[in-house]
């Protein structure tokens, strides 16, 4: 401790932050507005075409085929809505993709956490090739075996149902791997006084695993809820009559094609709108458990 | 680590057995079928036949033109926001917030949507783009402008997913690292090349992957939605023709050649997407 290197210590830290301001001496910053500048610029592009649906949504059939483009909302929105709604059977279309994505999406948590479990918390044979052919089915997405599967389906006599529609989404290796993951990082400690309480497994599941996992549960949840209401090949095949559409598949008889259809794109686009608002509001106001299950289920 | 378990006999079993059941009869059952279908329901050079049709190379190489296409644009603009957030900007998350929604869009959904976009008499683009060229951007009678349509639908859904995935990692840069580049004199140009590109590469490769796996594989709907492969069968990809042969042609022995040729692509990509995972774990 000699005096020199307490004085000389202190003017060291003084010097630095000169330093760092140096190269930063202007007071108004406007790298940062350019910065500002182009990220809302990509903002813009990345948003304009949902504007554009929806400005095309409100207007009359005059103003949807007027040029130049007219690009701001008319009055006529509420009429393209009840258009849309009742000439597509929008009630119907948007129960069937509910249905279809809410039990997928809980079927998949819930046989998901049940095998994880099983993974980590037991030894028993076959142990391994339970795994394998978990792990498999990641290679395996259903439009590369699209007409087998079919097949499959129409063996079980589910075509038209929801268990058609839900069960076979329900397999899912990232899910299993996700919860595995969460599992192995939950403390020994915790298991082995369970244990020396007697605690069965099912038990220690239940009330100790399951009130853990709600963090991940929420974020599964979100992603496999968006991944169920947009399926499209799955429910294309398996389903064909009106009563069993999903609203992403029922929305193309809505699509006026060119040369024989009266171009009511204003009513497509109300359509759409409506097909689009849950998923788009589920990401939007579950959004911190949306990017937390977008990127844990990337591991 | 050796973990605690419990001492059962029959419960482990009952506990994989619906996720099990559920794999055997809608994975494995389905997957055995398309191969024994493959091989034996056509001529042994079912195959051979499948491989020498012009058709087939022709989707080959619109799905190839399609997944990069797809991957280009969706990657390259979310490393391009990644870039301007290097510059340690304010409100992120509420940038993050302003392109994440698109994720939730369909992209059979976004399809129509650029459908009218790019509808020849009544669409926004074709409109603009007459001011500066007279080329007829019609993508009923232009291939090429039919494979932009869906490409450009999907990439809009997905440029979220990537932007989310680019923030998440920068914000894992320390800002120290940034900090000491800067007092070194390191302009946000140099900042970004030399230390935030390298760290994000892991990241770029594992979306390249992604983005790859997604547009070979989940991309049916938006070519049923829009163009149906056509026009002619510009942008008929391997998806959509395994559908179209099997389904509607009714070649079901060609349609099950091309499952396992497609099976055969989805296991390389997955593999090289497992190699980087490996990686990631074994270096972070």
């Amino acid at each position: 401790m000699s005096p020199d290197g307490t004085l000389a210590a202190p003017a060291r830290v003084e010097a630095l932050p000169r330093v760092i301001e140096a190269p930063r001496p202007t007071p108004f910053d406007w790298g940062a507005v350019a910065v500002h500048a182009l990220l809302l610029a990509c903002v813009a592009v990345i948003a304009f075409p949902l504007y554009y649906a929806f400005v095309i949504s409100t207007q009359t059939i005059e103003e949807v085929i007027a040029r130049p483009p007219i690009l701001r909302p008319s009055d006529h929105m509420f009429q393209n809505y009840v258009e849309a709604w009742t000439r597509a059977h929008m009630a119907r279309l948007l129960w069937n993709s509910a249905v279809v994505a809410v039990v997928s999406a809980v079927g998949k948590i819930a046989i998901s956490m049940l095998s994880a479990f099983a993974v980590v918390y037991f030894d028993f044979r076959g142990k391994a090739v339970a795994f394998w052919m978990i792990f498999v089915t990641l290679m395996l997405p259903v439009e590369v075996r699209i007409m087998s599967t079919y097949e499959v389906i129409g063996n079980l006599g589910w075509l038209n149902s929801y268990a058609g529609l839900t069960v076979p989404l329900m397999a899912s290796a990232t899910a299993t791997f996700l919860f595995r993951q969460f599992y192995l990082t939950v403390p020994n400690e915790l298991v082995e006084a369970a244990q020396l309480d007697g605690v069965g497994p099912l038990r220690f599941l239940w009330s100790f695993l399951l009130p853990l996992s709600w963090a991940n549960i929420a974020a599964l949840f979100v992603v496999l809820f968006i991944y169920g209401w947009n399926q499209y090949l799955w429910p294309l095949m398996i389903t064909n009559t009106e009563a069993m559409r999903v609203v992403v598949i029922g929305l193309q008889d809505l699509i006026p094609r060119t040369g024989t259809h009266i171009p009511e794109w204003n009513v497509m686009m109300a359509a759409a709108m409506m097909a689009l608002l849950p998923p788009v509001a589920v990401i939007l106001f579950m959004q911190r458990w949306f990017v937390k299950g977008l990127i844990e289920s990337e591991k | 680590m050796k973990r605690a378990v419990f001492k059962n006999r029959a419960l482990p079993y009952l506990l994989v057995l619906p996720q099990l059941a559920v794999t055997l009869v809608f994975f494995f059952w389905p997957a055995f079928e398309s191969l024994r279908l493959s091989f034996f329901r056509t001529s042994p050079f079912g195959f051979e036949k499948l491989l020498a049709s012009p058709e087939y190379y022709q989707s080959i190489v619109n799905s190839f033109v399609f997944a990069f296409g797809v991957t280009a644009l969706g990657v390259g603009l979310g490393l391009l926001v990644a870039a301007l957030a290097t510059q340690k900007v304010r409100g992120l998350a509420a940038y993050r917030t302003a392109v994440l929604w698109p994720y939730g869009i369909a992209p059979p959904i976004a399809g129509i949507i650029f459908l009218f976009i790019f509808h020849p008499s009544y669409g926004v683009l074709p409109y603009w783009l007459g001011f500066v060229s007279a080329y007829e951007f019609n993508w009923l009678l232009k291939g090429w402008v039919a494979m932009a349509l869906v490409i450009i639908a999907t990439a809009w859904t997905h440029v979220g997913y990537n932007i989310a995935f680019f923030l998440a990692g920068l914000l894992a840069i320390p800002t120290s690292v940034l900090e000491a580049a800067s007092v070194d004199g390191a302009g946000g140009i140099r900042r970004f090349r030399s230390i935030v590109l390298p760290l994000l590469s892991p990241i770029t490769f594992y979306l390249v992957v992604v983005n790859l796996i997604f547009s070979f594989f989940g991309s049916f709907g938006v070519i049923h939605a829009v163009t149906q492969g056509g026009p002619g069968n510009a942008t008929e990809i391997m998806v959509f023709k395994v559908y179209k042969d099997g389904f509607i042609g009714l070649n079901l022995g060609s349609s099950a050649a091309q499952s396992v040729l497609l099976m055969l692509v989805v296991i390389v990509l997955t593999a090289i997407q497992f190699r980087f995972v490996e990686k990631k774990v074994t270096y972070s």
